[in-house]
């Protein structure tokens, strides 16, 4: 499984220290290009700290990070979104400050074609109804589940390859959820790759092709989402069902 | 320029309003070189938190570069306007005043980032002596006057005959100012690094997973201030007729302090903050000598009304006073309203 179809990006035992402690203890991971994989496991599990660590926004104790095929362990953020790598942090991480306009402005930073960035504008805004209405607006005064689909509209205006995903359900409503839900579904069907961080265990495996599933910093089990959904130990861990 | 421009204003026969305009066009003048200076404080504290104490050491530096270049363009008899000698010097004096402040966030500030905020801190105050230093070794201790090539022009502004006037200078130094803020608004809400930078300020590393190179962004937020600063050191050197290189360090604390008063990391706020400052010292300069002047309490006392027959002006402090305002002010802020007067809101930082 872990050969997934020529991997966009394969973790090679990466092991992430957070605060002087060793929250990754050196995990084998890959995402297939066109893949919509999960990573779930509990809160303090290390899921977060793997995606810093991906992203070059905490350092990397040991093991290697390949990305298209290159080395990309120790890079800066801002150089891997370059390369279409793209996180859309937890907490969702929008500058309140900023008008939503705007707010995409900056996703579409390291792009310069002015024609390609209004039509993706236009095209966020059709993905994103309530956007459009107060795109003058500044982002804090949106609600939680909108400031959530703004951080996911903002990620595509750089037309990333790989999308990291880190816990977008979290504090939303379950209309919310829902939605933001749908949004991940539509966008990887346009193609791009997504590596989805998740507590909510049941809706990351619905929609998932593959799941991963951490604990204490090690992965534990791995696979075909629908597998691991009734696999009975992830049932009993994470779905809150009784054997 | 023949003389120190004369903060006392107009003549004590002038008519008393036209001695409050005077104070007034003095203290805009004075308050957009304040404003100009006080951007650079507010920029960098918006982006980074860092109160560069060594701002004021940049806007010598400009002046002290302009100086050097008038003095040689005048020395060698080249056919220029005044003007064009100006904008020469100017433009010498900003890439200077640049690479001194690019040079200062690369090699002082950036290795500090993530270290606690006393020691940038106690660093800009270092670094500030130093470049005091550097241009005592580079120019001499002594001050220097800008050689008189601006034939100074006055406009009256009442049709008194020795009431309120704008000077040439003036005008020329409050135009420059706004255009400079204008600039700079523009640069900040409509251009794609303006916005990097608010990003920059609200959250850094948000910033750097959109792809905004952060230590790009901020080395270009100091150059861009030590710009402004160049630009204003110029000013100040062709208002006041001198240079010293000393002259940064009570002109950074006010405009500092200017930037205090409209909200540190508040762009509105520094510019707002550096002409009511401005207009403050010139107003307050102005009449402190009337105001404390014994001599009103003549009625009360016969002997102090014998020592008023011969010198009508006993006053407890004189226009020599006019640095008292500006901290006087930012004890004031301090104390009842620490935000400032536009708050900070974070909408404005930049």
């Amino acid at each position: 499984m872990i050969d997934a179809k020529s991997p966009l990006l394969a973790l090679d035992r990466l092991a992430v220290a957070y605060g002087g402690i060793q929250a990754v203890k050196g995990i084998d991971l890959a995402v297939g290009v066109g893949e919509l994989v999960c990573l779930i496991g509990a809160n303090g599990a290390g899921k977060t700290t793997t995606l810093k660590g991906i992203c070059g926004l905490l350092p990397v104790k040991s093991g290697g990070i390949r990305y298209g095929g290159d080395d990309i362990t120790g890079r800066r953020s801002f150089e891997l979104v370059r390369r279409g790598l793209v996180m859309v942090p937890e907490g969702r991480g929008v500058f309140g400050a900023l008008t939503i306009e705007e707010n995409l402005a900056m996703g579409a930073y390291i792009r310069d074609d002015r024609a390609a960035i209004r039509e993706d504008v236009e095209r966020v805004f059709a993905l994103f109804p309530r956007l459009k209405e107060r795109r003058r607006q500044t982002a804090g005064t949106l609600s939680g589940g909108e400031q959530q689909m703004l951080a996911i509209g903002r990620a595509l205006m750089s037309r990333p390859k790989l999308l990291l995903l880190d816990e977008p359900s979290m504090g939303l409503a379950p209309l919310m959820v829902q939605k933001v839900f749908e949004t991940i579904i539509a966008v990887s069907r346009e193609g791009v790759t997504i590596l989805l961080i998740e507590q909510n265990a049941k809706l990351a495996l619905e929609v998932s092709d593959r799941g991963y599933v951490m604990e204490s910093g090690e992965i534990t089990l791995e696979g075909e989402a629908a597998t691991l959904l009734h696999d009975p130990k992830v049932r009993a861990a994470y779905l809150g069902e009784n054997p | 320029m023949a003389q120190r421009p004369d903060n006392r204003g107009a003549e004590h026969s002038a008519p008393i309003v036209d001695t409050f305009i005077q104070q007034l066009v003095n203290g805009i003048t004075l308050g957009s070189v304040y404003a100009i200076v006080a951007l650079g404080y507010t920029m960098v504290y918006g982006i980074i938190q860092l109160i560069n104490f060594a701002h004021g050491e940049v806007v010598m530096i400009g002046a002290m570069v302009a100086y050097t270049v008038i003095a040689a363009l005048v020395g060698a008899h080249l056919p220029l306007p005044p003007l064009a000698i100006l904008v020469i010097a100017t433009l010498c004096a900003i890439p200077a005043c640049m690479a001194v402040g690019f040079t200062l966030e690369r090699v002082a500030y950036r290795p500090l980032r993530n270290a606690p905020r006393l020691a940038p801190l106690i660093t800009a105050i270092g670094l500030s002596i130093i470049l005091q230093n550097l241009a005592l070794i580079i120019w001499s201790r002594s001050p220097l006057p800008y050689p008189q090539i601006i034939d100074t022009v006055s406009y009256h502004l009442t049709p008194h005959a020795n009431g309120a006037t704008i000077t040439n200078v003036q005008v020329g130094i409050i135009g420059l100012s706004i255009v400079m803020m204008g600039g700079l608004l523009l640069l900040v809400y409509r251009t794609k690094l303006g916005i990097a930078m608010r990003a920059v300020a609200q959250n850094s590393q948000v910033a750097g997973l959109m792809g905004i190179d952060i230590n790009r962004v901020i080395s270009l937020t100091f150059v861009i201030g030590s710009g402004l600063a160049a630009v204003a050191g110029v000013m100040d050197g062709t208002y006041y007729g001198v240079a010293h290189y000393q002259m940064g360090f009570i002109l950074g604390l006010k405009a500092f302090s200017a930037a205090v008063l409209g909200g540190i990391g508040n762009l509105g706020g520094a510019m707002l903050g550096g002409l009511l400052l401005g207009v403050i010292e010139a107003l307050g300069a102005g009449y402190v000598g009337d105001l404390t002047n014994l001599c009103h309490l003549s009625g009360w006392s016969s002997s102090l009304a014998q020592r008023c027959a011969d010198d009508p002006h006993l006053a407890v402090f004189g226009s020599n006073y006019q640095d008292v305002f500006a901290f006087i002010v930012l004890i004031l802020v301090l104390v009842f309203r620490p935000s400032g007067l536009l708050g900070e809101r974070v909408a404005d930082r930049a």
